[in-house]
């Protein structure tokens, strides 16, 4: 354990740890960030409100728009001297989400990370092969200094070039990839093509950015022989260090003394339970340079307070099984895109990526998902690929009580990003 | 005594065969017989090369998805009734083909046929039986 005075302290600990920090970064946010300050203001909450967990409940949320309307640095805590870094998420859906750092905050996201990767079973003799990219996104320079301050070796390839990164990871001898979980699986599938896979001393693959599902880690397991672990984050709360997978994967382990989270019911405005599944609202409790308080995540989760078999007793996060914005709505029916993807990894006779479009056709939604065939055996004639389609299309009622329509393509021709990918496509008019 | 083919998935999309038989031609990899059902979205190209190995590993490279098939192949007169007769012995002795094609090789005076059955073995034994030519891929 990297932190095991936090990692396997009591749980009334923790609690009375996170609420003395809740109650100051309350106070921080309202006396330095007018947005917080206002918002307190117009509904008469005053910092010194904040006695109980329940009393921080009336604290508003934060949304993505908030930190846009703020663009580039009305969050900010500090003034710009004390800040020592910034990043940015890509903005592909408009101005982008800032974050600035304090020397500090740094600090304590490299050993949010350092957790991780130390739960997930680094150690210092480990190289890390960092096929994040690096720059403005969080995800390369984070994980980058967690490895440095783990005292692991750090091999800072970021994104692009896969052959040149698979010659890199052979020459190198890397024994952690750190990617995407869509990249690693394609870093896999061409090592394999190009038939180096006995060269690879890969032992470990810590994956984030992106959700993935156990199908994805069995496939990895499988062709790279390498313990896939995932790990959670996001750029508005500082990027990836939130919470990861220690090697009883069994949920994803919160850093608690750095963030607090709760899980709630947006429609009905509840915190829930334990095991509830709800969206992610997440608290930052020692950020200095940009604080965000309740950040709706749109990430859809459940939280267990159950000691882990690993030790630790700090709370586990489910994986993200969906986020309230890529929830599609077909014919009045709430679809994941996880769920397609988990019905289609499970599924050995097909090809390991796979690309949903939706659309409408005279007035009603068709959900279209486009996948390879893996087993060349179903070759031999037609009416085995016939019924691998009908076969995928069952398999996709079951689980979604959707009738989807099937389309069997050739490998490579779905469109793969070496980055975070796009599967869904909706065509409809909004 | 059996015939290899390669059977590739191939979208119904334009450019698609030429990247296929482009790929091959490039290398020098000679046809001996080609063949493509039209179906909506996908289609299977079935074919021969003169060299087989060397296709399937070119194709696997590029990406393809090239799976092998076993076939059986026969040489009869090229002569009006010869295919006919195969069949007939075929349906007698109720073994279903899922698909067969044939092709006549200049300086040859037969005809090859190529079948793809449900039970290849019991075939094989049946068609020798019977005296028909089995072809092996030497003689392609």
């Amino acid at each position: 354990m990297f932190s095991p005075e936090i990692e396997q302290a009591k749980r009334e600990d923790i609690r009375a740890l996170q609420l003395a920090r809740l109650q100051k970064i309350v106070a921080y946010a309202y006396e330095r960030v007018p947005m917080y300050r206002q918002r307190f203001d117009a509904i008469g909450l005053r910092p010194e409100h904040i006695k109980t967990f329940k009393d921080f409940e009336n604290v508003p949320y934060t949304t993505k728009d908030d930190l846009r309307d703020n663009y580039p640095f009305g969050l900010f805590a500090v003034p710009m001297k004390q800040i020592v870094r910034l990043h940015a998420s890509s903005g592909t859906t408009g101005k982008p989400v800032v974050g600035g750092y304090t020397r500090k905050d740094l600090d304590n996201w490299s050993t949010c990370i350092a957790r991780i990767l130390t739960m997930a079973g680094a150690t210092d003799e480990d190289i890390f092969h960092v096929a994040f990219g690096y720059g403005l996104f969080t995800g390369g320079f984070g994980l980058h200094y967690g490895v440095e301050k783990l005292g692991a070796t750090v091999v800072p390839v970021s994104s692009g070039n896969t052959e040149r990164q698979i010659m890199l990871l052979k020459d190198f001898g890397a024994t952690a990839l750190i990617a995407t979980p869509s990249y690693a699986m394609y870093l896999a599938e061409t090592a394999k093509k190009m038939g180096v896979l006995q060269d690879l001393k890969l032992r470990l693959v810590c994956m984030g950015a992106e959700a993935s599902t156990a199908e994805m880690h069995a496939a990895l397991q499988n062709i790279l022989g390498a313990f896939p672990t995932e790990n959670y984050g996001l750029t508005e709360v500082g990027g990836p260090g939130v919470s990861g997978e220690c090697r009883e994967k069994a949920g994803m382990h919160i850093n608690e003394d750095m963030f607090y989270c709760e899980v709630v019911d947006i429609p009905h405005n509840k915190v829930l339970q334990e095991g509830e599944q709800g969206e992610m609202v997440i608290t930052t409790l020692v950020k200095e340079g940009m604080p965000v308080l309740r950040y709706r995540t749109k990430d859809i989760t459940s939280v267990t307070y159950e000691p882990c078999k690993c030790g630790r007793t700090t709370a586990r996060m489910s994986r993200v099984v969906g986020r309230t914005d890529d929830m599609l709505i077909i014919r009045g029916v709430n679809v994941f895109p996880s769920q397609i993807e988990s019905v289609l990894m499970a599924m050995p006779e097909l090809g390991k990526t796979y690309e949903i479009i939706v659309d409408r056709v005279n007035y009603m939604d068709v959900l279209e998902v486009h996948v390879e065939v893996g087993d060349t055996n179903l070759l031999t004639d037609y009416s085995k690929l016939e019924a691998l389609v009908e076969k995928i299309r069952h398999n996709l009622r079951v689980v979604l009580q959707l009738d989807v329509k099937v389309k069997l393509v050739e490998p490579f021709s779905i469109r793969r990003a070496e980055g975070k990918v796009k599967r869904v496509t909706d065509l409809r008019k909004k | 005594m059996l015939v290899k083919q390669l059977s590739v998935f191939m979208e119904n999309r334009p450019g698609r065969l030429y990247k296929l038989t482009h790929a091959l031609g490039k290398e020098g990899v000679d046809f001996v017989t080609l063949s493509i059902a039209d179906t909506k979205d996908y289609g299977i190209v079935r074919f021969i090369a003169r060299d087989n190995e060397r296709a399937y590993e070119i194709l696997k490279n590029e990406g393809f998805t090239v799976g092998i098939t076993e076939l059986i192949g026969v040489e009869v007169d090229d002569k009006p009734n010869a295919l006919a007769e195969v069949v007939a012995l075929m349906e007698e002795a109720d073994m279903n083909i899922e698909y067969l094609y044939s092709f006549v090789l200049t300086n040859h005076n037969t005809a090859k046929i190529l079948m793809r059955v449900e039970d290849t073995d019991r075939a094989v034994a049946m068609l020798r039986q019977k005296g028909i030519k089995l072809l092996s891929e030497k003689i392609l």
